[in-house]
């Protein structure tokens, strides 16, 4: 016990990052199934309230973004990237684990929110924030939203971003500096490359939503008028700030997903990737585009032809780079020596999915058909098809992929492919016919709509979808649960994959590497035209390598901010100084503490 | 962005060698940056206060700015002796921030203008 | 952490640059937001009315001072001379103490004057922006105090360079933020 708390091995890190995320993401699943529970019908299937179902889409969507996909990813930049590149551990171990403890922790504070109603005196239990996971102004004023509500959305994404920022500085740093002798830059493998193209995204865009909500907290806390009209301000402000950080950050989920993909692909081809370079290129200049396309979210706020023009066109040039992998994904598959893993499966659905999604994306770039689709299921159709259709069905690709490295275990290929076909069937039943009830004109986040709308037969579908999806979830929960009781059984390297992660035990060392490789290629493990195979590792090293004990005070120090986060909520200064009180110590002792890397 | 790549594979040939002993300014650049910074800000004040210069003024308040920034960070925070990388690590989202500030205020009284006709 | 890494550049410090990028963009919004809402206040103190420029002229002034005894205590530091790391360090930092007690003098003012946070778009943007900014120079002083408090101790020497060009690339930044803030908020009226 005591040594998972203190730990700072990233691979240790890693699977408490998996586990905490996965059970966010049953969370937000469970709340996705309330909501569709309740629209399967017309005027309510479950008599939820209108309150409650604000509560639970801006919680499915702020739990999915931030508490699921994000971490999700995180657990495989932690477990596998410092493999993949040929490391002992990342840059700064602590601060590793210090990101792990605040994620946890701003996670369950958002979370609490459903219990904590009587403790400021509402009349309910659940104050969960119902402002929409975008939280537009001027629904989050103090004025239309007195309770506690939006104050712990904005607090728990304040402690969130701080947990993504230090991740986002120590893998920027862990790619760069600490790969081992011959990694080159374009030996990486894509996924540690998606990875580093992802961190330097949160590192520039969390920075502005920390902006945004700081601007919200004043406005709230303070009485300042900073998105309000009555004193001066401007709503539209926030919506500016929320998607110059809302944008790169769709980015910053998917690009993990893309790179998960371009490892599955080649190795269940037993073919090198098409184009890497290209890939990589492309993997950047998404990125790089990502920031100049806010405004395509806010086209029917009346932009102005000029604006409406220039978004409209910056968004259109991402279809290029992201149809170049897509390509590239295809030449990998062309030709190869196809083995239908269930991890290959959702490698290649994802493909398929992330098509439709994309298609659907181009479709609302231009700013005349957008002003159609805005605020409709349509736009949830969309979301839906890049964030589960595509992160989600990468991120099951990469579960099923390195779960063995992870665990020492293999997951039932036959569960697998039960819950494969399922999420496939399930998604798209779910999904698909939100586009035709979003363009029959059915508004997102209602909580009620009428008979006449002629909408009922494509709900009560996305509903039937929406429970296949949660049964196949079910069973992939189960897959992963039933390896805990089994023996290992899983070697070095299942699947005869290419990069350094499989050179080496499932699960590996606390050192990982017995002695750090040399890397002479791009595909250290595989016969290419110039290149043998690397030579095995030896089984022991053959000198002691010092491993860096754990450490207490990134926990602790992690501690010290939902107290913050509570005095502030509730007003309590001197909690809120007993909160700083813990961090700044917290730092303190940390800095000074004996610690070698 | 596509830069990093270039940098990152440029540095590489300086390889293992730790970069701690590149050659700093001495402590006399350090004196004389200081004398430029001072003397910049008097200008900028003077500008300030002169009314010949109002039409001019912002144009010529934000170069001066600019040479102080850039006088600060490439003596005193060394990027001019210093590793490539770290100009593209600190430039790159400089750069990008710069461009959304001002794209913004394009957006911004763009969208303005319009709502309000003036 | 004196083994080779991949770049030949030390982790912390490569880490720090990409904080400092990543700075940029928490005050280029912050700037913006005071740009956008430049002279849309409903109700006075204007800027005009307010802003002291012979005296903020002075703290810049001031915080450009404290750049220099950072780079001197570094170029101490850095060469053995602990004497004087000592002396530029302590320097640095209570120059940084003046101009914080500037702000809070300035700030006094200003809600004397009748210009609260609260009072008009004018007043919120410029405390959020200049608060933030204080709110770094303080962390700033209370860094430098402690390398100056290890130093006193004996547990600050040659070997502990990087630390305190850490600590100055940290210091340097926030100057070169206050040299924007100064023109943008109180030079261009």
């Amino acid at each position: 016990m005591k040594s998972w708390l203190t730990t700072t091995d990233h691979k240790r890190i890693g699977l408490l990052y998996f586990w905490t995320a996965f059970g966010f993401f049953l969370t937000g699943g469970l709340e996705a199934l309330i909501i569709r529970a309740q629209l399967v019908r017309p005027d309510g299937g479950l008599g939820v309230s209108a309150e409650t179902f604000n509560q639970l889409f801006t919680m499915h969507g702020t739990t999915m973004v931030f508490l699921a996909l994000m971490p999700l990813s995180a657990a495989f930049f932690n477990y596998i990237i410092p493999l993949q590149i040929g490391a002992r551990d990342v840059a700064f171990p602590r601060l590793n684990a210090f990101s792990y403890w605040v994620f946890l922790l701003g996670g369950l504070f958002l979370n609490a929110s459903f219990i904590a109603g009587p403790l400021f005196g509402a009349d309910r239990l659940s104050v969960a924030p119902d402002a929409g996971w975008f939280g537009y102004a001027n629904l989050t004023s103090r004025e239309y939203s007195p309770g506690p509500n939006v104050d712990f959305w904005l607090l728990g994404l304040q402690i969130l971003g701080i947990a993504s920022l230090a991740a986002g500085f120590n893998f920027i740093v862990t790619i760069l500096n600490m790969r081992a002798p011959g990694m080159r830059m374009l030996r990486l493998p894509v996924f540690t490359w998606m990875t580093l193209v992802t961190q330097f995204l949160v590192i520039t865009a969390f920075p502005v939503i920390t902006v945004a909500l700081v601007l919200l907290m004043f406005d709230r806390f303070f009485g300042t008028h900073f998105f309000l009209p009555s004193g001066g301000g401007d709503p539209i402000l926030w919506q500016h700030l929320f998607w110059m950080f809302g944008h790169p950050e769709v980015y910053i989920l998917i690009l993990p997903a893309m790179g998960i993909v371009s490892e599955v692909l080649p190795t269940f081809s037993r073919k090198p990737l098409f184009g890497y370079t290209v890939v990589v290129y492309s993997g950047v200049l998404i990125a790089f585009l990502g920031w100049s396309v806010w405004s395509h979210h806010m086209f029917s706020t009346g932009l102005g032809p000029i604006a409406d023009s220039v978004f409209a066109g910056t968004t259109m040039l991402i279809a290029i780079p992201t149809g170049v992998k897509i390509f590239n994904w295809i030449g990998t598959l062309w030709g190869g020596q196809i083995r239908f893993t269930t991890s290959m499966l959702f490698a290649i659905a994802f493909i398929a999915m992330f098509i439709i999604g994309g298609l659907s994306g181009v479709s609302h770039a231009a700013a005349p058909s957008d002003l159609q689709q805005t605020d409709t299921y349509y736009v949830v159709a969309h979301i839906h098809y890049v964030l589960f259709g595509g992160t989600i069905l990468g991120l099951f690709a990469g579960m099923y992929y390195w779960w063995p490295k992870m665990t020492g275990r293999m997951l039932s290929e036959a569960l697998g492919k039960w819950h494969f076909w399922l999420t496939l069937i399930g998604m798209n039943l779910a999904f698909f016919p939100m586009h035709l009830s979003g363009l029959l004109g059915m508004p997102r986040r209602i909580y009620t709509y009428s008979a006449e709308l002629g909408v009922a037969g494509f709900n009560l579908a996305s509903t039937i979808g929406a429970f296949i999806i949660g049964l196949a979830t079910l069973i992939f929960f189960w897959n992963l649960l039933r390896t805990r009781s089994r023996p290992s059984n899983a070697p070095n390297d299942p699947w005869g994959g290419s990069t350094l992660e499989w050179a080496i035990p499932s699960p590996p060392p606390a050192y990982n590497f017995t002695v750090i490789p040399t890397v002479e290629s791009r595909m250290p493990l595989w016969q290419t035209e110039r290149h043998a195979p690397m030579a095995a590792l030896p089984a022991r090293p053959p000198a002691p390598i010092h491993v860096p004990g754990g450490s207490w005070w990134p926990m602790i120090t992690a501690l010290g901010l939902p107290v913050v986060a509570i005095g502030a909520l509730s007003h309590l200064i001197p909690v809120v100084l007993a909160g700083a009180a813990v961090v700044i110590v917290g730092i303190y002792r940390w800095a000074y503490e004996p610690f070698e890397m | 962005m596509v830069e990093v790549v270039e940098e990152v594979m440029s540095a590489q040939g300086e390889g293992d060698k730790m970069a701690t002993e590149q050659a700093h300014a001495t402590t006399g650049t350090y004196l004389r940056v200081a004398a430029i910074l001072v003397m910049i800000t008097f200008i900028e004040v003077g500008v300030f206060y002169v009314p010949a210069f109002q039409n001019v003024l912002v144009p010529v308040l934000l170069v001066l700015s600019a040479v102080k920034f850039t006088l600060v960070v490439m003596f005193y925070m060394h990027l001019k002796f210093d590793n490539r990388f770290f100009t593209f690590l600190f430039g790159g989202p400089l750069l990008l921030g710069l461009a959304v500030v001002v794209s913004l205020l394009f957006i911004f009284y763009g969208t303005v203008r319009l709502r309000t006709g003036s | 952490m004196t083994h080779a890494t991949s770049m030949g550049l030390d982790n912390r410090k490569m880490a720090f640059w990409a904080f400092i990028g990543s700075e940029c963009l928490l005050f280029g919004s912050l700037i913006s937001t005071y740009l956008v809402y430049k002279g849309r206040s409903l109700t006075g103190p204007y800027p005009h009315e307010i802003l002291n420029i012979p005296f903020t002229s002075f703290s810049t002034f001031d915080l450009l001072m404290s750049s220099l005894a950072m780079v001197l205590a570094l170029a101490a530091v850095q060469r053995g001379d602990m004497k004087q790391g000592k002396l530029w360090l302590l320097i640095t930092a209570l120059l940084g103490l003046v101009f914080l007690g500037g702000q809070f003098w300035e700030f006094s003012y200003f809600v004397h004057e009748g210009l609260g946070l609260t009072t008009n778009l004018f007043g919120s943007t410029f405390y959020v922006l200049t608060g933030t900014h204080g709110a770094h120079v303080t962390v700033g002083v209370i860094w430098l105090l402690t390398l100056w408090v290890q130093a006193l101790r004996g547990k600050l020497g040659p070997a502990n360079a990087l630390t305190v060009e850490i600590t100055g690339l940290y210091w340097h930044f926030v100057d070169v933020v206050w040299i924007v803030i100064f023109t943008v908020v109180y030079l261009i009226q």
